[in-house]
């Protein structure tokens, strides 16, 4: 627990235990913001962006992404075991599926800001928002436009809720006329917003 | 303990509004909606934050119609539920 909680009892009382765990000698001083500082700084939507380039350039890869994340991660040297134990990554694919149906992803935690923060980094504030929350589960086509994505009827909408232990990440749509670029610069492409549904790419 | 479920299968949630914490959702209490995917097992985080022991539970992806949730909308809403909150929905 940070200190950016300043205002609120709680800190206080996190405080109170840590001090506790510290005199009784289970922690060090300052051990859990050293944990939580390493933790957040090996996260970055520099991994969920080369996981992605990596799908779009090789087609084993991308049926491995979608059938096991845990597994096919770890071939990029990326894990989901930097916490207190592995959790379970859900990678969902933008595109045509297998019903000829044009599906959109979009990702939300509406009980907390559940986020894969191993791959994605530090979660934006808006998503940590009440109004992104409750909202975008109702109105996703409401709250897409209104970041700027306007999917057409035909575009089937899935919002999907870390109400338990998995954490998901969205694989866009390759761009068109991108043919020609190195799977690096695919990974430029790719932004925050992209791999949590909000945005196209 | 076999899994109750299997993808395909259609499942109520529990409607009862229980005391402390669950990761039920409000929206989705007492809908149906169908398993897309099981997700593993893990601890029942209700017993957990009320700090008693439990042995992995199942978990699964549940996809729901908006308009089933909510009155209204095309999407569908997938929810990461215990079987715990889940009965089989007949007919």
């Amino acid at each position: 627990m940070s200190g950016a909680h300043a205002s609120s009892t709680i800190s206080a009382e996190v405080r109170h235990v840590e001090s506790l765990l510290e005199a009784r000698g289970l922690l060090e001083p300052g051990e859990i913001d050293t944990r939580i500082d390493e933790f957040a700084a090996k996260g970055s939507p520099a991994n969920g962006a080369r996981i992605v380039a990596r799908a779009w350039t090789d087609p084993g890869f991308a049926e491995r992404l979608l059938a096991d994340a845990n597994a096919a991660i770890r071939e990029l040297g990326l894990s989901m075991a930097g916490g207190i134990q592995e959790q379970r990554l859900k990678v969902v694919a933008n595109g045509v599926g297998a019903d000829g149906t044009e599906e959109h992803h979009v990702v939300v935690c509406t009980l907390c800001s559940c986020y894969p923060i191993a791959l994605l980094g530090p979660s934006p504030t808006w998503y940590k928002s009440e109004a992104y929350r409750s909202r975008v589960v109702r109105d996703p086509r409401g709250v897409l436009r209104e970041f700027g994505l306007e999917l057409p009827d035909s575009v089937a909408i899935s919002v999907w809720d870390a109400s338990a232990e998995s954490r998901y990440m969205v694989l866009p749509r390759r761009p068109e006329g991108t043919d020609g670029l190195t799977e690096e610069q695919l990974a430029g492409l790719v932004t925050r917003k992209g791999l949590i549904g909000t945005a196209a790419v | 303990m076999a899994d109750r479920f299997a993808p395909g299968d259609r499942v109520r949630t529990r409607s009862v509004d229980v005391a402390g914490h669950t990761r039920l959702p409000g929206y989705a209490r007492g809908a149906v909606g169908t398993v897309a995917e099981q997700a593993g097992r893990h601890p029942l985080a209700d017993e957990r934050a009320r700090g008693r022991h439990t042995e992995p539970h199942p978990v699964y992806h549940v996809r729901f119609a908006a308009a089933d949730l909510f009155g209204s909308g095309d999407h569908t809403v997938v929810v990461e539920l215990w079987e715990d909150y889940l009965v089989e929905e007949r007919g």
